[in-house]
């Protein structure tokens, strides 16, 4: 998948998930934040990636994954290998 | 008062169904399908709560939470109470509920077949609780007092206004929120249709619930959720709240007996408790809303304690179940509020369905058409597996 299309398809699908103006969403923006996300709602996000995506983000990973620059390399990274 | 049944989304849609005698029962082929020895059941919409409620309160809510979250609603507006009293005022809630199986099946569902506990989501867990609906609508309505839920099998609801009366009536609390809530799905019933307890009138769903008929073959799975707002009486006249009735008294009994099998002497200690407590004479109960369910040995055990109770007196029995089903966990809130719109609407709805007495119902007046009465005092039943009994005795006041 072309990085592009990859963030495209991410920003609609947690725009979707949480109920947030896709519009808002910026690579710089930090993620929790811009989708208003509690320690629960981080759990969802988690989810909703990996059954589009079929990619399983570690607890461990998503601490260090602020914005969602860092979300989309990680995502690019993953769906690679 | 506030409601969400399959007989109407709202009070004014209620009264009117109750009214004209209409059905809330369908067959739902999806049931058939899944191997159900009846698929029918009451239909209900699930309400759209979404721009109403935010992502983060709806995502913990299970459907009866969402009917629980309307009919608050409705309850709470019609009682002149907005967020700003729940916000400066302790107010308890108290309500019926003794299942979640759909979030829980469908939690297993996704457990076993990916092998990762995430993919259930953030608000399986919530959602799964038998306490769902006082988790959620003590949070969204950010209530202090009481928060419990009541599980009392099919006399769950009637406990709940029971208890929360009672802790009214001991100072402990001035105002509860009440009710009873019920979902409304194949998971949630599947082995109670198991055990043959349905009716299989597939071919006639509307003449399926027949409470107190001869030929009534099984009960019909129904639900939804309703609440009502109880309150110390002088804490009501001071804040001017729109004061409907009181609640006399809360008679509770256990059958000690048979897990499913009712008896006589259970209900019957349960309505010699209420009518005891209610300190009124037996005559000035104008209506009685019987629990029957429309099983073969059920009806007939009420029917027996009933006229146990009331020997000849010729009070109007009727069981709303033979237009909503049963609602279970729901129904003994329900059945209040159904009670509640006749007694205030000065009519006593059809047992529609009833054709032909058996020989315990022939001895009780039991309307196969609605008749208009005025009447100012009503007692309504509730019984439940393990042989749980509620009574609660309800007076009008205008």
């Amino acid at each position: 998948m072309e990085k592009v299309e990859l963030i495209n398809k991410l920003n609609l699908i947690l725009a979707q998930e949480f109920e947030v103006d896709a519009a808002k969403i910026k690579p710089e923006a930090n993620i929790k934040e811009t989708l208003m996300l509690n320690s629960l709602d981080a759990i969802d996000m988690i989810a909703v990636i990996e059954y589009e995506f079929g990619v399983k983000i570690p607890a461990g990973e998503y601490a260090h994954i602020k914005i969602f620059s860092q979300l989309y390399d990680y995502m690019q990274t993953a769906l690679k290998n | 008062m506030g409601i969400y049944s399959c007989i109407g989304k709202n009070l004014d849609e209620v009264r009117e169904s109750l009214y004209n005698g209409k059905s809330g029962i369908v067959f739902d082929p999806e049931r058939k399908e899944m191997g159900f020895r009846s698929a029918l059941t009451a239909y209900l919409e699930k309400p759209d709560l979404k721009g109403v409620l935010s992502r983060n309160q709806r995502v913990y809510m299970p459907e009866q939470a969402m009917y629980a979250y309307v009919a608050t609603a409705e309850a709470l507006k019609n009682a002149k109470i907005d967020q700003d009293y729940l916000d400066r005022n302790v107010v308890g809630l108290m309500y019926g509920n003794d299942s979640s199986a759909d979030p829980v099946v469908k939690a297993v569902d996704t457990m076993r077949a990916k092998k990762d506990t995430t993919l259930v989501g953030s608000g399986a867990i919530f959602q799964s609780m038998n306490s769902t609906v006082t988790m959620n609508l003590s949070c969204i309505f950010k209530l202090r007092g009481i928060n419990l839920t009541v599980s009392g099998a099919c006399a769950s609801g009637s406990h709940a206004i029971g208890l929360g009366a009672l802790l009214i009536s001991n100072g402990l609390q001035d105002m509860v929120v009440c009710g009873g809530a019920q979902e409304v799905n194949p998971f949630s019933i599947g082995s109670f249709d198991g055990i043959s307890a349905f009716s299989t009138r597939e071919s006639d769903p509307t003449k399926a619930s027949r409470p107190f008929d001869r030929d009534r073959d099984g009960l019909v799975p129904g639900g939804g959720a309703a609440t009502v707002i109880i309150e110390e009486y002088e804490h009501a006249v001071k804040r001017g709240a729109p004061i409907l009735a009181e609640i006399l008294s809360y008679g509770f009994s256990s059958n000690g007996d048979h897990i499913s099998t009712p008896n006589v002497a259970g209900p019957t200690a349960s309505l010699e408790m209420a009518i005891k407590l209610a300190g009124i004479d037996i005559n000035e109960i104008g209506y009685i809303n019987a629990h029957a369910t429309s099983t073969p040995v059920g009806d007939a055990q009420e029917a027996k304690a009933i006229y146990n109770v009331f020997g000849d007196r010729r009070i109007e029995v009727t069981s709303t179940k033979s237009q909503t089903g049963h609602e279970m966990w729901m129904a003994g809130a329900s059945e209040v509020i159904y009670s509640m719109l006749m007694m205030k609407n000065e009519f006593i709805a059809a047992n529609i369905n009833f054709e032909n007495p058996d020989e315990d119902s022939a001895k009780l007046l039991i309307p196969d058409k609605r008749i208009e009465k005025k009447f100012n005092t009503f007692l309504s039943n509730s019984f439940g597996f393990g042989g749980t009994n509620a009574t609660l005795i309800v007076r009008n006041i205008n």
